[in-house]
């Protein structure tokens, strides 16, 4: 309303600009600027003749050839001043100013302009966030430039409104694991569980975190939740693995071995933790772990924010990712690593940063590239002894050749 | 909301100025007053409009409002305040509004203060000058709307191009745009001239101002803009006659002769075509100044091509304008008053000497900057045509410009004393063989043509200098009378001796950074030492900072000179996340008018980084030279008798006679 106000007050201030002058008595023709200049011309004349600027005789015709010229205007402005002033074009003009100002206007601006939609500088956008509202934005549209924070603080958000949606708790929790606020995961596990009912993977999954939020150790409430899942499913390997850790850190070595053994026994080859359950089969025996791999693959955190966002403020509903939306996401995640590749060309000192884009490109399966970042980390560590050993150390975790 | 506001104000200007493009002239037709004086409300009014328009796209800009496309695609809500300003105008669309926001300003101040144009001349000059904003509003609304709206805005924008990210490239293109729609006042004057089939003396005397005040802005422009690609772009170059520049100075050019021709229009009344002519070129160069950046066609005729209907926009708009007061100008120029005579040697003169060089200068660089564009629209060749073309053709035509500089301004008006003139010269001639024999001599073996270039330099320096000491008569007469005569001196005076002294040492930055400039490329590692002409640089390593919206690698290096340290220079790279592009940042350390510079390449694995260095000597006085042109510029029109339209009789005369001489 307020728009159409202010639109409305422009367009009167608009017509009153032409209107007014129309309306006004028309000032006396300044007459005689002519007169004036040329009546100046003659004295820079005298002037320029006394410093030297202009001869003598020069001097003399040009007088003569302004004061020519003076005589004219003077004529001129007089002749001026008498002239028939027909109203006819007055009338046209005000009208014109009436209607097609405000309707040419108003027309081509519904034509070309957004009245509907409301401005949406950032603070507002900000504010909506906090305040739950859902955007009006696309969430899955380039979520390269959202900083993270962003992003959890509108799932947050989103999740604060509507806190019995199952699938948003679910969505969130593997970004708080990823940013080490393992409570926050556990919580949001627990909801998700709570309100999705109880299935394996929910059971082991919930189980994880409260572990993970108990420093690794298999609380209780952890192992109950564990031996929940198996019940479901008996072959789930999350709860085979960590009832296996419960059996270690009681101090049963040998139950902990039998449970990783049997796990082993089941795995497909193609399975990836694998390395990591016979690395702890070896740490449980007091055998050195060896190379083996890390198990899981270490997904981008950002890359598990933007599938958040792409179900919890939309669409809590939809059940998975589109698959375009998938392969975006790759998309996405390897242009990450290729930026972050970039920054170590330019400033290679840091050398976390190094372990993960080696660790990056293990996740993308790709040894060689894995092997070449190696290669340039050493280089451009130089001789900082202290770093390389942290770079050493750092890939052997990863189980590639340091 | 704001931006919705701001793109009706932008309806509502084309709506006024649709009105003052024809009430107006009928009024000139009818003879009717009333009809006229719309005029000068509607600009006003037009103005504020357009004013709001671009505070709207503003305040979008500031609070990174991104449901407007043009925000979302230019900014970014991680920049600093003032690069958020600046993104306004560092678009297509944004500059195009801040164009007409300069245009209507102008034309708000042709109706505000132009109280002594005669009323039908007043009446002309702001329809003509609405013409063209009509155009541009058309233009902006129907190709290059910056009130573009998203229903589903993105959370983050896309940033502004990195390389504008700079404060000196932010207020660039404001100062070319005053510049470059400054002679569109000159344009409407000669067109409103044409139509009225009679030029008024108050014409040139409103015309010069005008005239001046845009060629100060764009030399001010064009020195901003080679300054920053001398420090941005890394390669030390300042002027690379490249399209975009040649751009900027074909209407510098072409003003810098109207600025001339006015000048004896003003005085004389001679000229009155030609005058009128350079204002339309001077102008439709700039329109051309401001399409050739926009559309494309520079980067290829191709792009011109993918985008038809703004470039076919821009095409109609050129066509028309250029086209059309050229026929105009064809069609009334034989009804115009001839003005007074005067000898080929004489102050006169000299002036067309100068309009016909600095025109002919003009028309080479149009034909290096258009032809290869002609070429390949029209056989698909690609040639390019670069510093040798223009070294060989805009060189020599300076040459004769810069050798009658001196004399210009100490001839004679209707009839001058070329051996007189010569003879007071003396002093500039032998400061500038002196000079180019001390550098002859000490830089023997070196080119030769150095030295006379350096020569010519310090014989227009002086040649301005003696132009002053002639008038306040300096040498001749008792000090106290020197004194009073320089203070009496007309500005306009004053101004003309500092402007072409500024062009004196913009010539000597020139040839000095040409001849003697030295460079060392080379890979270093931390604790390497490069030295160049006396400075021992050490490498002391790099360094990673976080700015606001990019990373920087900064290289360190310690100057000494014999062993003692003189500074700390520090370039940077920057890299912006947003657009994953990067810039280089050189750092300068000036001694005097010399710079050392220091620019960073690439690092290379293992671990050194390439390093560009430069000494170029007196380079600072090329935009010295351009400062103290403007400053002239600046001080003719302070000049009481530019200020007012026409001069109010009983106060002029009362000044004159206190006014000892000129």
């Amino acid at each position: 309303m307020t728009l159409w106000l202010l639109l409305a007050f422009m367009t009167a201030m608009a017509v009153a600009a032409i209107l007014w002058p129309l309306a006004r008595r028309p000032k006396p023709v300044a007459a005689g600027n002519d007169v004036a200049v040329y009546r100046d011309q003659l004295e820079e004349i005298e002037r320029d003749r006394a410093n030297g600027a202009i001869g003598a005789p020069e001097a003399e015709a040009a007088r003569i050839e302004v004061s020519r010229r003076l005589l004219a205007a003077a004529d001129a402005t007089a002749a001026e001043s008498a002239a028939a002033q027909p109203a006819g074009y007055r009338r046209l003009a005000g009208i014109l100013a009436l209607i097609l100002v405000p309707v040419g206007a108003s027309a081509l601006y519904l034509q070309l302009g957004s009245p509907e939609l409301p401005g949406q500088p950032l603070s507002d956008r900000l504010a909506r966030v906090h305040a739950g509202v859902p955007m009006q934005g696309n969430p899955q549209g380039n979520p390269q430039g959202q900083s993270l924070e962003a992003l959890i603080a509108r799932v947050e958000a989103y999740l604060e409104k509507n806190p019995d949606d199952g699938r948003g708790w679910e969505v969130i929790a593997p970004v708080y694991m990823r940013s080490g606020n393992y409570e926050a995961a556990a919580k949001a596990r627990g909801h998700a569980l709570r309100l999705l009912g109880s299935t394996a993977e929910r059971e082991a999954d919930f189980g994880e975190t409260v572990v993970a939020a108990a420093n690794g150790v298999v609380t209780a409430e952890a192992h109950a939740a564990f031996d929940r899942a198996i019940k479901l499913d008996a072959k789930n390997v999350s709860a085979r693995f960590y009832l296996g850790l419960a059996a270690e850190q009681d101090g049963r070595k040998a139950d902990a071995v039998a449970a990783w053994t049997a796990l082993l026994a089941d795995a497909t080859p193609e399975a990836g933790w694998t390395e990591f359950v016979r690395r702890s089969i070896a740490r449980a025996e007091g055998r050195p772990e060896g190379e083996v791999a890390k198990s899981e693959p270490q997904r981008s955190t950002t890359a598990d924010v933007a599938k958040a966002l792409g179900m919890a403020p939309e669409a809590p509903a939809a059940a998975a990712p589109a698959p375009q939306a998938k392969a975006g996401e790759d998309d996405m995640i390897r242009g990450m690593v290729s930026r972050l590749a970039d920054r170590l060309k330019q400033d290679g000192s840091d050398v976390d940063g190094w372990i993960r884009l080696v660790r990056s490109y293990v996740v993308l399966g790709d040894a060689d590239k894995a092997r070449a970042a190696i290669t340039d980390a050493r280089t451009a560590l130089g001789k900082d002894s202290e770093k390389l050993r942290r770079l050493d150390d750092g890939v052997k975790e990863l189980g590639l050749e340091g | 909301m704001i931006a919705e506001l701001g793109h009706y104000a932008l309806v509502l200007a084309l709506a006024l100025a649709l009105v003052q493009s024809v009430v107006p002239l009928v009024g000139t037709r009818t003879r009717d007053p009333v009809l006229m004086q719309v005029a000068s409300p509607t600009a006003l009014v037009q103005f504020v409009f357009v004013a709001l328009s671009f505070a709207a796209l503003t305040a979008c800009y500031v609070t990174s409002d991104f449901s407007i496309l043009n925000v979302a695609e230019n900014s970014h809500s991680q920049q600093p305040l003032i690069f958020k300003l600046t993104s306004v105008w560092g678009n297509h669309e944004g500059s195009m509004l801040l164009w007409v926001l300069i245009l209507a300003f102008f034309g708000a101040l042709v109706a505000a203060f132009g109280n002594n144009i005669p009323a039908a001349l007043k009446a002309s000059v702001l329809a003509v000058q609405s013409w063209i904003a009509v155009t541009f509003y058309l233009f902006i609304l129907l190709t290059s709307n910056p009130f573009a709206r998203l229903p589903n805005p993105p959370f983050e924008g896309r940033d502004l191009n990195p390389i504008l990210q700079d404060l000196g490239l932010a207020i660039h293109p404001p100062l070319l745009y005053l510049g470059y729609v400054g002679f569109s006042i000159s344009f409407s004057f000669a067109v409103a001239a044409l139509i009225e089939g009679r030029i008024d003396a108050a014409w040139a005397r409103w015309v010069r101002p005008w005239t001046l005040a845009a060629w100060m802005f764009l030399t001010l422009g064009i020195a901003m803009g080679s300054y920053w690609a001398y420090y941005e772009l890394g390669w030390g170059g300042w002027w690379f006659w490249d399209p975009v520049e040649n751009a900027s100075l074909m209407p510098w050019l072409a003003g810098t002769a109207l600025l001339h021709s006015a000048l004896v229009m003003e005085k004389r009344e001679a000229l009155k075509v030609w005058t009128i002519l350079l204002a339309i070129l001077a102008f439709s160069l700039s329109l051309i100044g401001t399409f050739l950046v926009r559309s494309g066609v520079l980067t290829s005729v191709h792009t011109f091509a993918t985008d038809p209907t703004r470039g076919v926009f821009i095409l109609a708009i050129l066509i028309a304008f250029i086209g059309g007061s050229l026929a105009i100008f064809a069609w009334r120029a034989s009804s115009l008053k001839q003005g007074g005579l005067f000898a080929p040697v004489s102050r006169e003169g000299a002036l067309v000497l100068n309009n016909l060089l600095l025109t002919t200068a003009c028309a080479t660089v149009f034909v290096g900057t258009l032809y290869p564009l002609a070429l390949e629209a029209l056989t698909g060749a690609k040639i390019s045509v670069g510093a040798p073309f223009f070294n060989m053709t805009f060189g020599p035509l300076f040459l004769p410009i810069l050798l009658a500089m001196p004399f210009g301004p100490m001839l004679a008006w209707k009839r001058g004393d070329l051996l007189g003139v010569a003879q007071r010269l003396v002093w500039a001639y032998a400061a500038g063989a002196v000079v180019a024999a001390a550098v002859y001599a000490y830089t023997w073996g070196g080119p030769v043509i150095a030295p006379f270039a350096i020569g010519l330099s310090a014989y227009v320096i002086v040649g301005a200098l003696v132009d002053i000491a002639e008038r306040i008569g300096l040498m001749r007469l008792p000090l106290a009378v020197v004194a009073r005569r320089a203070a009496g001196l007309p500005r306009a005076s004053w101004g003309t001796a500092i402007a072409h002294l500024g062009v004196g040492l913009t010539m000597l930055g020139v040839v000095c950074e040409m001849n003697w400039g030295a460079e060392r490329i080379g890979m270093v590692k931390p604790g390497a030492v490069l030295s160049l002409r006396g400075y021992d640089l050490t490498f002391d390593g790099t360094s990673m900072r976080e700015g606001p919206n990019y990373r920087e690698l900064i290289g360190h290096f310690t100057v000494r000179r014999d062993g003692n340290v003189i500074t700390v220079m520090e370039p940077t790279k920057r890299n912006f996340a947003a657009r994953e592009m990067g810039t280089t940042e050189a750092a300068l350390y000036s001694r005097g008018a010399s710079q050392l510079y220091v620019s960073l390449g690439d690092p290379s694995p293992d671990g050194a980084i390439a390093v560009r260095i430069y000494h170029k000597p007196l380079v600072l006085l090329i935009w010295i030279g351009a400062l103290v042109m403007t400053f002239g510029g600046g001080l003719s029109l302070s000049d009481r008798r530019l200020r007012v339209g026409a001069p109010k009789p009983a106060k002029a005369k009362s000044k004159t006679a206190l006014q000892p001489a000129e």
